[in-house]
């Protein structure tokens, strides 16, 4: 019997060595100081897993362009799946700077993201370079909390400053939001009311379908008959589906959507019907200039899609790295200088030119497009395409409004700004 | 003999565990003080799940109660964030077990398939709180924290983190196995066996169902604070369901009914995803597999896999060397 025991203790005292030599076994190693590692957050599982194969290839795009070295620094990207999962996001964050030891974070998809990484850049003193995630107070109200925050992406409220004058001046008196319901959602929306409340109009009727809604048959019907227009956000599948059933019920009211609602991403699985659709948002994969039309050809050579946003921003995000990184000859600058020369650059970007606000978030163009079907870049079949239909050139996420005066005011969120004129 | 034993093997364990995680990678001391957080959910919820036979799938609804309380009072009020700490693992605690309370009432009534149910949408009435109600959780952006607590000691640290959690979890284990083993937690294991019979011996059973809940949900609340000061942010996608079957998944892998087998079951799950999806992609498929096989050929969890083994040694060794043994005795 006793010897029953021994070999039984014997047993697990190796399983548990064995799980200390594997914690032990991590490697404490720091790399040569010409070598760059990037951590890529991006979601490669779960439904937003196409969206993260995008950003993955935009910026992998730009690396193989050059090829794997920014000014002689080797580029070591590890890419980690987010799953689309705010709290999966953080602990891949913390794997990739505690045992990868990267330099810096860059990606993350949901504005829910952005909040929840943002943080962990504080408490790691890592920069975290946020190429995606939009959510407004990242780089606003709560920006001092996160030094170490770089948006190189756009703010969910931006375009839709310019979005809102736009519609006042096509004569669009009164307007009904159908938006989903999360925070992104409430930042699209209510920077389009703002702005267009500023210029004179009205938001006479605001709903929010909850995230994922399939069926708006309880939603359609309620549209108020004097509206001239419908402004809606929507988020993946959600996208397909209003602009079918909006036509189904026969509604011919122009339809103006967030970017996201109609961007390449979501655009080759749409039906004709979004046809004259329009939308607001800093980059278009039919813009019309030399350095998009090589990007989208290159781009689909290789992927055998069209870029969407999602992928040129990484894309850019990739190219002002570089940029820092020609100025210092390959040299790691140190996390503070980093940053301060990030925020620096100035980019001529895919989208457009790219300069950082003082809260460190792009000062760019904002590009108002009408979906329409044609051909584009020599490609042979007729597709819809984003054309540029007005351009606001170099929007910041203030607006016209000011920053001191922009920040005084809250957060856009549900109730703000509230629906004055709903009744 | 046995009994003292098994305390002190997992004595030895804790200990070890103190000793030498610090020279483990950083990254590795955080996924060890997970699987210590999730450990304490998992064996709350087999008090439940083990001992009582109540196969509840709403755990998730404490671990967010306590966490969503944590980031509320951090964030908005600071409060938590000193000394105050402690008041905050207490409210934790009060608030999972008055959240329990309150579910009990509609959730107890009901056994099997039907409870499992009822507490799935339990559950997810707190999921679609944390969700939808904006200007308190922050909506699917969550909340941030502004900090770990200090309170002479910095818990900023990994490893500081890591003791804190580790003699919250050492404690929980503690109460928990003095409550299986006092005559409450016989008169649970009675019940779960056959509850006609304890109701004809003079037991209130719904009550010992009752109180076995909303203990539950005490740790559940406790696990919350510890988890919300761990990652920093609290967010609705730790309230989902998959947390709950989480939590369920890896009572069973460990062993339903043996409480330490929640904490195994916790490190496997909590290595397997997040420190496998580092290094493969196909992380997914081990995990199923892992509990598929588990569930085929091990019933009893891991947990089981000594005494199989040493049935198995029984049956090999001849009767001779049996007779030998019993005359040891």
């Amino acid at each position: 019997m006793s010897r029953g025991i021994k070999e039984r203790t014997g047993w697990k005292l190796a399983a548990t060595c064995l799980a200390m030599g594997m914690g032990m076994g991590v490697s404490q190693t720091s790399g040569a100081a010409d070598e760059l590692r990037i951590g890529f957050l991006a979601p490669l599982t779960g439904g937003f897993a196409q969206v993260g194969r995008d950003m993955n290839n935009g910026f992998a795009l730009y690396l193989d362009e050059v090829g794997g070295s920014f000014a002689g620094a080797k580029v070591k990207l590890i890419v980690e799946d987010t799953e689309a999962k705010p709290p999966v996001a953080v602990r891949k964050a913390e794997k990739l700077v505690l045992q990868d030891k990267v330099h810096m974070l860059v990606g993350g998809l949901l504005a829910s993201a952005g909040y929840a990484l943002a943080p962990v850049s504080t408490r790691l003193k890592t920069v975290y370079v946020a190429s995606i995630p939009a959510a407004d107070d990242l780089t606003q109200r709560q920006s001092a909390k996160y030094p170490f925050v770089v948006r190189t992406g756009w703010t969910s409220s931006q375009p839709s400053h310019p979005f809102g004058e736009w519609a006042c001046e096509q004569g669009y008196k009164r307007i009904v939001t159908v938006a989903a319901d999360f925070a992104f959602g409430y930042e699209v929306v209510g920077g389009f009311q703002k702005a267009f409340e500023s210029c004179g109009g009205r938001i006479i009727q605001k709903m929010w379908p909850p995230l994922g809604t399939k069926d708006f048959g309880p939603y359609i019907p309620t549209i108020k008959k004097e509206a001239d227009a419908i402004f809606t956000l929507m988020a993946g599948p959600m996208s397909l589906q209003f602009p079918k059933q909006l036509a189904n019920a026969g509604i011919k009211k122009p339809v103006l959507g967030g970017g996201t609602s109609y961007d390449e991403f979501i655009l080759p699985a749409m039906g004709d019907e979004v046809i004259g659709h329009v939308s607001a948002l800093q980059y278009s994969a039919a813009l019309d200039t030399p350095a998009n039309a090589a990007f989208v050809k290159k781009y689909r050579a290789k992927y055998g899609k069209v870029p969407s946003y999602y992928s040129e921003s990484n894309y850019s995000t990739a190219q002002m790295i570089h940029e820092v990184f020609k100025q210092t000859q390959g040299k790691w600058p140190g996390t503070q200088q980093f940053i301060a020369m990030l925020s620096k650059t100035k980019l001529d970007a895919v989208r457009g030119p790219v300069s950082l606000d003082e809260l460190k978030n792009p000062i760019q163009n904002i590009y108002i497009k009408k979906i329409e079907k044609k051909k584009m870049f020599g490609f042979e079949k007729e597709e819809l395409w984003n054309t540029v239909i007005k351009t606001y050139p170099n929007v910041s996420q203030f607006w016209k409004y000011g920053k001191a005066e922009f920040l005084k005011q809250p957060l856009y969120s549900r109730d703000y700004p509230p629906c004055k004129f709903c009744n | 003999m046995d009994r003292r034993r098994k305390i002190l093997t997992v004595m030895a364990i804790v200990l070890a565990l103190a000793i030498f995680v610090p020279f483990a990678g950083s990254y590795l001391i955080l996924l060890i003080t997970q699987a210590l957080v999730l450990g304490i959910l998992a064996m709350s919820l087999d008090i439940l799940l083990g001992f009582t036979g109540l196969p509840s799938l709403g755990q998730a609804a404490y671990l967010g109660m306590g966490a969503y309380m944590t980031a509320i009072l951090a964030a908005r009020y600071d409060f938590g964030l000193g000394w105050s700490f402690w008041i905050v693992v207490l409210l934790g605690i009060l608030l999972g077990a008055a959240t329990a309370a309150l579910f009990g009432l509609f959730a107890i009534r009901a056994t099997g398939v039907s409870f499992l149910m009822i507490t799935l949408a339990l559950g997810m009435c707190v999921w679609g709180l944390a969700y939808r109600w904006n200007s308190v959780t922050g909506g699917d952006n969550g909340i941030n924290l502004p900090g770990r607590p200090e309170f002479g000691i910095q818990l900023t640290d990994g490893i500081t983190y890591f003791y804190l959690v580790l003699g919250f979890f050492a404690a929980s284990l503690a109460a928990l196995y003095i409550l299986v083993e006092s005559p409450f937690g016989q008169s649970l294991v009675g019940i779960r066996e056959r509850e006609p019979r304890m109701r004809i011996l003079g037991y209130n059973t719904w009550l010992h169902k009752y109180i076995a809940f909303i203990i539950a949900g005490g740790f559940g609340g406790l696990a919350g604070v510890l988890w919300a000061h761990l990652n920093g942010h609290v967010n609705p996608q730790d309230v989902v369901l998959a947390t709950s079957v989480d939590a369920l998944l890896m009572v069973v892998l460990g062993g339903a009914g043996t409480l330490v087998g929640g904490a195994i079951g916790a490190s496997v799950v909590v290595l397997l995803r997040d420190y496998l999806s580092t290094i493969v992609p196909w992380w997914q498929y081990v995990l199923g597999g892992v509990y598929v096989l588990t569930i085929l050929y091990l019933p009893g969890g891991l947990m089981s896999i000594p005494g199989r083994v040493r049935n198995w040694r029984a049956q090999s060794e001849t009767r001779g060397i049996e007779n030998q043994e019993s005359v040891s005795h």
